[in-house]
């Protein structure tokens, strides 16, 4: 190999500080909430503010229950397709990605006309019946990572081997589903998994508008009142999108899964 | 004809309820007046200056950051492929652009309010040590400049995840044949890697457009309202009815629809393209 180059090292050294410096200013404004010295304050109000845990709690369970809705969405959705209608695959993968294409804002602005308290279906008329719209929502904004993951995962074992040797084997579609074809693809689906807790986590647009207690909501909150528990806040959040990534790449080591592109 | 059909009936309920008529539902309501007759008039609304100008900073923002990004996303990702640098710095920036494209939002906000807001820690540091009083320059956190910066902490990191696989893909054995006919380095770039490169370049920025084009989050974070970009236009809407017009919001809603559609549809194209070439 070369030479390093010195246009190289200028990129990488002005991409390594325009990185970096955010999140320093950020950890070094969240310790200034004490005239004249650095303390943890900001980090002990924010960790002792009930509405924190609740919020984030809230949140936290909307991901898990995004991820679980989605997988079982998803996966046998991704397995019927490639096993019995591969006709109906450009259209599956063109829904999928039409996410991408539709802002969050349109579709929840579709969701509020749609599904009011005086509509054909009151989904916001109750609070528990305004969670499932949101996490039909986050299943929706989730879709096209999580249906790429999964098919990705199926794209690397033999699905139509795999369900004629059960099926010989005395074995119930169910049963296929769930004790063949989940565990061959559970690396594909964890991957799929924790970027989905990642987005859903802080998302602001979906749970704001449809006014659900979540932990984006409660951010823009304390980012309107408060001065140093902003940054000590997106320092946590920094944290935790990087533990989601951290663990999609421990997963993704397994070789099953080394090519999952999310 | 079995009835194999019934197993993909869950997904297109699914897709139906919370995704196409949700939309359909805002695309005919556009065409529709108070009464539900047909009418344009709601499109020709959009003409109000109010809304030609969110179009207009959204556009700009979203321009802006989509083709700084993917021009300094480029030189990152090349930087560590084929720049020569040491190999263990090439999974460290892969890694590090995963969390950061997905580090958007409020947090994102607040961390670059910390940094270069009226008393950030770049602010102070300038102003203490450089004597340079940046707010004094005219910039503010909470502009179009600010905004741009902002949106790039996450630009940046997506074209390096896309584009690295495409460089790699570039054979050594056609710089090889390139040099052995006599191509110069820039000859090589030029005849060579460009026309390969070009639509996965293009269809990336594209993509990245879309991306902020669609972004509230961050935006709503560091300017609270004071910015009027369509996103916000909308979000105002929706909580409101500001434009006193329920259709002209559909309108609105729509107009996004075609942008981010329209360059959607190109970057699949630009990728399809590309795909023929990385084998």
């Amino acid at each position: 190999m070369k030479r390093p180059r010195f246009g190289a090292w200028l990129a990488f050294a002005v991409g390594v500080a325009y990185f970096a410096i955010p999140l320093i200013g950020t950890v070094e404004f969240s310790l200034r909430i004490r005239r004249g010295t650095y303390s943890l304050d900001a980090y002990g109000n924010v960790l002792s503010d009930p509405a924190f845990w609740n919020t984030f709690g809230f949140s936290a369970s909307a991901a898990v229950a995004t991820i679980v809705a989605g997988t079982l969405l998803v996966v046998p959705t991704a397995y019927w397709i490639r096993l019995r209608l591969p006709g109906l695959r450009p259209y599956v993968e063109f829904i999928t990605l039409m996410p991408l294409i539709i802002p969050a804002i349109v579709l929840v602005f579709g969701y509020l006309r749609l599904y009011n308290s005086s509509s054909w279906l009151p989904m916001t008329g109750a609070p528990w019946s305004t969670d499932v719209l949101m996490v039909a929502g986050y299943v929706v904004l989730a879709l096209p990572y999580l249906y790429r993951a999964v098919d990705t995962g199926m794209r690397s074992i033999d699905v139509r081997s795999l369900t004629e040797a059960a099926e010989s084997l005395g074995a119930a579609r169910s049963t296929i589903l769930f004790r063949v074809i989940f565990p061959n693809v559970r690396t594909a689906v964890l991957s799929g998994a924790f970027l989905t807790f990642a987005i859903v986590i802080g998302e602001f647009t979906l749970a704001s508008l449809l006014d659900r207690p979540a932990f984006g909501p409660y951010l823009q909150l304390v980012g309107a009142n408060r001065a140093y528990e902003p940054s000590a806040l997106a320092f946590i959040a920094f944290a935790v999108t990087w533990a989601c990534m951290g663990l999609i790449q421990l997963f993704a080591r397994d070789p099953a899964a080394r090519s999952v592109k999310v | 004809m079995s009835l194999a059909w019934l197993g993909v009936v869950p997904f297109f309920s699914f897709a139906a309820l919370f995704l196409l008529l949700p939309t359909a539902y805002l695309v005919v309501g556009a065409f529709q007046d108070n009464d539900g007759h047909f009418t344009l008039a709601n499109l020709a609304g959009l003409a109000e200056p109010g809304i030609v100008s969110a179009y207009a900073i959204s556009l700009e923002v979203s321009a802006a950051s989509a083709i700084l990004g993917s021009a300094f996303g480029f030189l990152l990702a090349w930087a560590v492929v084929l720049g020569g640098l040491p190999a263990w710095l090439r999974p460290m920036l892969l890694t590090f652009s995963g969390v950061a494209s997905n580090f958007a939002g409020l947090p994102l906000a607040f961390a670059f309010i910390a940094t270069l807001g009226r008393t950030g820690l770049v602010t102070t540091i300038l102003q203490s040590v450089f004597g340079f009083r940046l707010y004094g320059t005219g910039f503010n956190i909470l502009s179009f400049s600010g905004l741009t910066l902002t949106y790039l902490y996450f630009q940046i990191p997506l074209m390096v995840l896309i584009l690295t696989p495409a460089l790699d893909g570039l054979k050594t054995e056609w710089r090889e044949a390139a040099t052995i006919l006599g191509a110069s380095p820039f000859g090589y770039w030029r005849h060579v890697v460009m026309p390969i490169l070009w639509p996965s370049l293009l269809g990336t920025t594209l993509l990245l457009f879309a991306n902020s084009f669609g972004a509230i989050a961050t935006a709503y974070g560091l300017t609270g309202s004071t910015l009027n970009l369509v996103t916000i236009l909308l979000y105002a809407q929706i909580r409101g009815d500001v434009l006193h017009n329920p259709h002209l919001g559909y309108a609105l809603a729509l107009g996004m629809v075609v942008i981010t559609g329209v360059s959607n549809a190109l970057y699949i194209a630009l990728r399809t393209r590309h795909e023929r070439w990385i084998r």
